[in-house]
């Protein structure tokens, strides 16, 4: 069986790739629109904060023999507080000036972060099994579907979904989404913003550290993981607009998708057909697709 | 057109003074003076400098200096922060190194290829880039300029990793052979020294007025009836042409273009170096330039990465040092004795 002169295993792997890239999309873009909302800073080490993930999970199996399952909620925990400290002590200072300042900051930090990792383990990748339970691979009648890989789509929905729960239908939500609008109002109201703001960087830290504890096992844990997926979600971003946190991760899929796609077509376009798709968007609808600011 | 539009006197003076004498129009007479005598004193380090240091060094110190002045004239003069930057420095570096190497031009053609080419593809990322602001600005240049490196990374003419490799330096002009290495330094500096009155002169435009109202008040800019758009593309380009010339001037130093000269980590590094010495200062990005190779110099011996260090340079000068060495010193006791005032 063929579609377009593709076999279908052929068709349907790529799309699978495509739904799993697009689900590490999805949740960074998701995290960098979750800060973005609130801060008013793009989160440059958010690619950083997704390759500490993976690398504190591998280092905690390594050193302690603390498995996949802890670590996927130690993880976030660990560099979600390592996010609050960076925002308390630095990312603070920032606010009341150009949003490009707090841009350059994390680009820094990213840099350090990069850059220490490399120093102390080298550039080269090294591979995180993924947990016995969840190894080997079901045959779906049309295909075969590893287990892991299934499992990383399905969470990472879970995830994103979770999120979008806790900031549209929460009380606490409701306060972001409000400080979002006017935080100086919120404030009056009896709002500690500034607590608000530091919990908001540190929830954006741990969910891009969650997404680098799900990737360990699919890709390989390297310092370079992150600047490699960071530029990308960038596009994302641009494509989706920052304006809604649906937008976030619903683009984030259908780029996902349409990178996969674009292997089986034409693979040598694969690597910038992101790219291209936002230059499109920004000719046709310059808010990108879900924005709400020209 | 000057009844409907209101420009106060202060500009109105101010165009006048570009246009007439060679003076800065935010500086008094006195700071001119001092200005001049400081140029004076950089000139002649700048001539006698290869006799003290490693010319190949030198060399690469003014490439990256005119790159970072270039670069500074689009953020610091029309506050648009480019993340983008890599694309011209190195596609530059490739068009000129193709073009001496496979085309036999000679080596001041072949610069002007690599502007050229740098300033083509300027106007296509620019185009893209302006439409939307700030700090969507800086990420679409970025997502762009990532999209070229995996275009260099494919193409043939590039050669992918192993990049365009033994480009010959040529000589000037068919006579000066610039394979004598003060005779490529001198040329260099001249080049640098044209990018750099470029600049000057094109800051001190009225054109360039114009790009500061719109760094100062885009909204205000736009109601004077300019249209900002043009205005930031034409910046865009003119930065990407010049940063161009700075990239291909490297490839003719080194005699190569790779893959590190269009990657992404080079849009950083000229940020930093624009940062550190003095955003929307003429000159404050030759001294970042200088510090950023001199520490790579010094650290590329050891196994100490530079990234490391980089970052951190980074974060300190966002924190506590924002206006950079040379804002810093405009602004301190001594600065302003001097008559140098800051405008940022």
């Amino acid at each position: 069986m063929t579609i377009f002169g593709i076999p279908l295993q052929a068709f349907l792997g790529q799309l699978l790739i495509g739904l799993i890239n697009g689900s590490f999309y999805a949740l960074l873009s998701l995290g960098l629109a979750v800060i973005f909302g609130l801060l008013r800073v793009i989160n440059f080490a958010h690619g950083a904060q997704y390759m500490l993930g993976a690398f504190v999970a591998l280092l905690l199996l390594q050193n302690f023999g603390i498995n996949y399952w802890f670590a996927l909620i130690l993880v976030p925990l660990i560099v979600g507080i390592f996010g609050v400290i960076i925002e308390r002590l630095m990312l603070s200072r920032l606010y009341s000036l150009d949003p490009l300042y707090g841009l350059l900051f994390t680009f820094g930090l990213a840099l350090t972060i990069e850059g220490t990792f490399r120093y102390l383990y080298g550039a080269s990748g090294q591979p995180y099994a993924p947990p016995p339970q969840l190894t080997g691979a079901t045959n779906l009648g049309f295909m075969f579907l590893p287990i892991y890989r299934g499992w990383v789509v399905v969470l990472s929905l879970v995830a994103c979904i979770g999120t979008w729960l806790l900031i549209e239908k929460t009380k606490l939500g409701a306060y972001l989404r409000a400080a979002t609008e006017n935080a100086t109002l919120v404030q009056a109201f009896g709002v500690n913003v500034p607590v608000l703001l530091t919990l908001t960087y540190g929830l954006g830290a741990a969910l891009a550290a969650f997404a680098g504890v799900l990737a360990a096992p699919v890709y390989q844990v390297s310092p370079l993981m992150g600047s490699n997926i960071i530029i990308v979600v960038f596009a994302v971003v641009v494509v989706g607009g920052m304006g809604s946190i649906m937008g976030a991760i619903v683009t984030g899929y259908m780029l996902g998708i349409a990178e996969g796609l674009t292997k089986v077509f034409y693979p040598e376009a694969s690597n910038i057909v992101i790219f291209v798709i936002m230059a499109i968007v920004l000719l046709v609808r310059p808010a990108g697709l879900f924005g709400k600011d020209a | 057109m000057s009844e409907v539009i209101p420009v106060n006197d202060k500009q109105m003076s101010a165009e006048r003074d570009t246009a007439t004498t060679p003076v800065r129009p935010e500086r008094s007479a006195a700071a001119s003076r001092t200005y001049a005598i400081f140029l004076a004193i950089g000139l002649v380090i700048l001539i006698v400098a290869p006799m003290f240091l490693y010319p190949i060094f030198l060399m690469k110190l003014l490439c990256f200096a005119l790159f970072a002045c270039a670069f500074n004239l689009l953020l610091g003069y029309t506050g648009l922060l480019s993340f983008g930057h890599a694309a011209f420095f190195g596609g530059a570096a490739y068009f000129t190194a193709h073009a001496v190497k496979e085309w036999g031009f000679p080596p001041e053609l072949g610069l002007l290829v690599g502007a050229a080419g740098a300033a083509l593809l300027g106007l296509i990322m620019g185009f893209f880039a302006i439409r939307r602001q700030g700090i969507y600005f800086a990420m679409i240049t970025l997502a762009l300029s990532q999209m070229f490196f995996f275009f260099c990374l494919q193409a043939r003419f590039t050669h992918g990793e192993d990049g365009i490799q033994s480009v010959p330096r040529g000589h000037l002009f068919g006579v000066i052979d610039l394979n004598d290495t003060s005779s490529m330094y001198y040329f260099v500096l001249a080049v640098f020294l044209i990018g750099l009155v470029i600049i000057w002169r094109f800051i001190n435009s009225p054109f360039g007025m114009i790009l500061k109202s719109i760094r100062e008040n885009e909204q205000r800019a736009i109601s004077l009836g300019y249209s900002v758009a043009r205005y930031k593309l034409g910046a865009f380009v003119m930065s990407a042409a010049l940063a161009g010339l700075a990239g291909g001037l490297k490839a003719l130093v080194f005699q190569f273009a790779t893959l590190t000269d269009v990657a992404w980590q080079m849009s950083g590094e000229v940020i930093l170096m624009s940062l550190l010495g003095g955003i929307g200062t003429l000159i404050g990005p030759i001294f970042g330039a200088g510090l950023v190779v001199a520490l790579q110099n010094y650290l590329a011996t050891s196994e100490f990465p530079v990234t490391i260090i980089t970052g951190i340079v980074f974060m300190v000068c966002v924190l506590v040092f924002r206006r950079g060495i040379v804002g810093e010193f405009y602004a301190s006791k001594i600065g302003r004795k001097l008559g140098f005032e800051h405008r940022r």
